[in-house]
């Protein structure tokens, strides 16, 4: 066939001489819309919670509109913060957020080390090993803990059940298999020809993991230590389960169970304390937002 | 009918002005080459043909209408990328057949077209791969299959060469001609590489700082180049630029390069310069394939000089010659036998029929 | 150099000979130390995870006492109970209308952030992110205020277009409506995030060739978009099934399981039944049906992850 003999006989579509750039302002439009629908979807709780914790409890059974404040007032927030049982609270998510983070870190970086880098026998059955653990929930594992916690307890007269120092132990079977998947990611993306050359001028594997790749995958580091920290930070079941006393809960337990007394909600206060509580996560999120996406989406685009 | 046409066309990002006002006629059936340096403008006019890019101002008619606001889907074209943008998760067939699909053609018809198109491009057995199994040179045939497929009234390639080796890339552009011969859609072809212009086009469109320097066909670029940078741009390697005079003594006219050195203006050329001012900087563009190793004969315009040579490249079929004249680094061509060694003298011809006079300051052809 | 030169062979054998020997201790060096390196984390999760899951087992064959051994007697017994099929189904329902309605907003709002320019895209993903950073306890309570019988924001809201109060928490439907909104409201923000991502690696060129092909825009999406997305869409959407399958905060705060125990699940009905009544074997019966469904979701996970390594 000299020329190629297609019949245009195939269905003609009907061409709409449509002006591109008015679909394309359109098509910007609509999206502006729908995103700001779904901003302020996200927004209205935290946003409402700010609203009442400005409220006086006289003022939130009197049952005006729940959108404004007429009478702002600060008394919530001072009464929460000079409780002693909130701040009470406060420190001990901070204590245990802070040391889990470590903790985690210790456990999670030189494990991702070994797994990313030194190929040894079973290593790769356990890098992906690692992340299956999160198949077996917290919802599943916190009644044998607690009743393997009990009989510890009662065999070694160490007192596991209601201290908040349990969480120590548990709270890092949640952070530390993404914390681990995330730095084997960002260590595996560091070029082997780096370790080549840290080996020809001397340096051992400890020297080569904390002067060469702790650096270079510093920002997957800070990622990883934002999700550790946020994960204990918002820790409610084991927490709820392992400590009863009041001078052993965590925020988001204490706040849910004494501030709500009996039947007497007194809903400024808690919405204070519910505000006061978001408050180190949502701070580090405005602050380091792009590392916690970055770790977040690590999974993502780094396989 | 599947001419197309750009009058006045302007592209303008923020404030920056990529394509300045070029206005382009190319006739159904024809293959025109856009070519120029990075950032000339090329790949931006292309991309207006073809709706992916808005137009800031002028015309572009495909066919007789008006397409500034017709969406690339609408416009009955085909585009063969550089990086070919074959989807990944459909075979060859269907990545051939996606277009057609799309707007319902007949199964028994979809399957012809694409093995016709297959067979012209000699990739049936391929034709249930997926990319990700296929070479690079195989990837673009495939591209240039879902365009064949389409039968649209302009063929588009942005650089589709790019991306391969040499010798691949000398094997697709015959490729590519023979393809032209076969099907004879209109073809707007972008290129940085003037090898693959000359030996494509019917008509070349050198592109230079968002402005077309000249349209012509490959024949004319070469001899007639309209302005200095199209005189260095087509030929490699490219056209040697030495400052010179026009003297004329007595009724002789010479080209004075040095000092030392100056040719008497051939007859040829005689009447073309005959109003250029005398005594004037000027340029003297010669190719290096004119300057050549003297053999003896004299001819008319052709004038022996000695030179001592720089660097020497053996070619196999031919060596080139580098030398220095007034500070001017110049490229020769000579036969491989003619005894050239770095450092060591040669005596050279030049053939000052083919020279070209250029105003430095305008950069235009005299 | 010149003094390496005059040494004889002598010293050059003892030396290849010092380099085998030292290159085979360090080989073993390197297999031990990488293992202690990675010793903290099995043994964490061998004892924090693994053992316990098997435990959890044990225990489910034990009376409330946990003296005798019962074998699946506690089992047949919740297979009895009419609760037990209540949580089974409305752990299913929560699960599936939950991921599938993250899924779909996350989908849906990542396109519209990958449509406006890059530069203003931080700011909406700053905005659109705030539910899943706030820990979900906090946000729970948030929600149960708004929700509030008496006092809800919403009923106030929609008393003044005429629509009675609704029992967000109170009534059967609308208590499974709104443990469903709360959990969507937390999780599809994590959608959004990693479909963006995902969004933004597809290569422009794809679109183009679709475009020039013929395809309008919900056909881009369809024959180009979904396509590379299908590994991120599938491994999200089985994690977040097996995380909101195991959902306990939300459950918890909000209904803690009413009204009548028809917003229970698996998580929060073990918890009733083991911590609040103290009957751990018959707990961690019902937590152990978790087990099957987490173990189908684990195979389906292996194969796209093993997949997407040979893919790429």
């Amino acid at each position: 066939m000299s020329t190629l003999a297609i019949d245009k006989a195939g269905p003609t579509r009907k061409v709409k001489y449509g002006s591109m750039s008015r679909d394309r302002t359109w098509a910007m439009r609509w999206s502006y819309f729908f995103l700001t629908l779904f901003a302020i979807f996200s927004l209205v709780p935290p946003i409402y919670m700010l609203i009442t914790s400005l409220k006086g409890s006289a003022e939130i059974s009197a049952a005006t509109n729940p959108w404004w404040v007429f009478h702002p007032t600060l008394s919530n927030y001072v009464e929460l913060l000079t409780s002693n049982q909130f701040l009470r609270f406060f420190w001990n998510s901070a204590m245990v957020s802070v040391i889990v983070v470590t903790i985690t870190m210790l456990i999670s970086v030189p494990a991702a080390f070994a797994l990313s880098r030194m190929k040894f026998w079973g290593s790769a059955t356990l890098a992906t090993g690692v992340f299956l653990t999160y198949l077996i929930p917290d919802s599943l594992l916190f009644l044998p803990l607690f009743k393997m916690f009990a009989v510890f307890g009662d065999w070694t007269g160490i007192q596991l059940i209601n201290r908040w120092y349990v969480l120590l132990f548990l709270y890092p079977t949640l952070t530390v298999p993404f914390c681990t998947w995330i730095m084997i990611g960002y260590f595996a993306s560091i070029p082997k020809e780096l370790d080549e050359a840290a080996i020809i001028d001397g340096a051992s594997w400890f020297q080569t993991l904390t002067r060469i790749f702790i650096p270079v995958a510093l920002p997957g580091l800070i990622a990883a230590t934002i999700f550790a920290f946020t994960v204990s930070w918002a820790q409610f079941l084991y927490p709820l389960v392992f400590t009863t006393s009041t001078d052993q809960l965590v925020l988001p337990v204490g706040i849910t169970t004494t501030l709500i007394k009996g039947d007497v909600f007194n809903w400024g206060q808690i919405m204070t304390g519910a505000l006061l509580g978001a408050a180190p996560p949502l701070l580090i999120y405005a602050f380091l937002m792009d590392y916690y996406i970055a770790g977040l989406t690590a999974g993502a685009t780094k396989g | 009918m599947a001419e197309v046409s750009l009058r006045k066309v302007v592209k303008r990002y923020d404030d920056v002005e990529a394509v300045r006002g070029i206005d382009l006629e190319i006739a159904d059936h024809e293959f025109v080459v856009l070519v120029g340096p990075s950032g000339c403008g090329k790949s931006t006019t292309l991309r207006m043909i073809a709706g992916l890019e808005d137009i800031t101002d002028g015309d572009i008619t495909i066919g007789g209408d008006v397409v500034n606001d017709v969406p690339p889907k609408d416009r009955d074209i085909a585009m063969v990328f550089q990086n070919y943008a074959l989807y990944p998760h459909m075979t060859v067939a269907e990545n051939m057949s996606f277009g057609l699909r799309l707007k319902h053609y007949p199964k028994a018809e979809i399957k012809s077209r694409v093995t016709e198109a297959a067979r012209m491009l000699d990739i049936t057995d391929l034709i249930d791969r997926k990319p990700k199994q296929l070479s690079g040179g195989q990837r673009q045939r495939v591209a240039m299959g879902r365009a064949i497929v389409r039968n649209p009234k302009v063929f588009l390639f942005d650089e589709p060469l790019s991306n391969l080796d040499a010798k691949l890339r000398v094997q697709m552009r015959i490729e590519i001609k023979k393809v032209h011969q076969k099907v004879r859609t209109t073809t707007v072809y972008v290129t940085h590489d003037q090898v693959e212009a000359m030996t494509l086009a019917d008509r070349v469109v050198v592109m230079n700082k968002g402005k077309i320097e000249q349209i012509g066909t490959p024949n004319d670029l070469y001899h007639n180049p309209a302005t200095r940078f199209v005189a260095g741009f087509i030929g490699s390697p490219a056209m040697n630029f030495l400052p010179c005079r026009l003297e004329e003594t007595g009724g002789n006219v010479n080209v004075r390069v040095s000092d030392r050195l100056a040719f008497p203006l051939p007859p040829a050329r005689a009447a073309r310069y005959q109003n250029v001012p005398r005594n004037e900087k000027l340029l003297l563009g010669i190719r290096p394939e004119h300057l050549t190793e003297a053999n003896g004969h004299t001819a008319p315009g052709v004038e022996n000089f000695e030179t001592v040579l720089d660097v020497t490249e053996p070619m196999g079929m031919e060596t080139l010659v580098y030398f220095t004249l007034e500070g001017t680094y110049v490229c020769g061509r000579v036969d491989p036998s003619a005894g050239a060694r770095d450092g060591a003298p040669l005596r050279l011809a030049v053939d000052l029929n083919n020279m070209h006079l250029l105003n430095e300051g305008t950069g235009a052809v005299l | 150099m010149a003094d390496v030169a005059l040494q004889p062979t002598r010293v050059v054998a003892s030396r290849s000979a010092r380099r085998t020997s030292s290159l085979k201790s360090a080989l073993q060096r390197k297999s031990t130390t990488a293992f202690l390196m990675t010793l903290p984390l099995i043994l964490l999760i061998g004892i924090f995870v693994i053992y316990p899951a098997f435990y959890a087992i044990h225990l489910a064959t034990l009376n409330k006492a946990m003296t005798k051994f019962v074998g699946f007697g506690n089992f047949q017994f919740l297979f009895k109970r009419e609760t037990f099929w209540m949580v089974v189904e409305q752990s299913c329902l929560f699960a599936i209308t939950a991921v599938i309605f993250k899924a779909l907003i996350g989908f849906i709002v990542a396109h519209f952030a990958h449509n406006i320019p890059s530069k203003k895209q931080r700011k909406w993903r700053g905005m659109l992110l705030v539910p899943w950073v706030i820990p979900p306890a906090m946000s729970t309570l948030a929600w149960l205020w708004l929700f509030d019988p008496s006092y809800s924001a919403f009923n106030y809201t929609l008393s003044a277009f005429g629509i009675g109060p609704i029992s967000w928490l109170g009534e059967v439907g609308w208590a499974r409506f709104s443990v469903i909104l709360v959990n969507v409201w937390y999780g599809a923000p994590f959608f959004m995030i990693m479909y963006l991502a995902s969004l933004k690696s597809v290569p422009d060129q794809l679109y183009e060739a679709a475009a020039i092909d013929g395809a309008n825009w919900w056909q881009r999406i369809w024959y180009v978009t979904l396509p590379m997305m299908r590994n991120i869409i599938a491994i999200t959407t089985l994690f977040s099934l097996i995380v909101t399958f195991a959902n306990f905060d939300i459950t918890r705060i909000l209904t803690a399981g009413g009204p009548l125990d028809h917003t229970h699940l698996f998580a929060t009905w073990a918890f009733k039944i083991g911590i609040e009544g103290s009957d751990i074997p018959l707990g961690a019966s019902v937590s152990l049906f978790m087990a099957p469904i987490l173990a189908i979701a684990a195979v389906f996970i292996l194969r796209d992850v093993s997949k997407r390594g040979n893919e790429a």
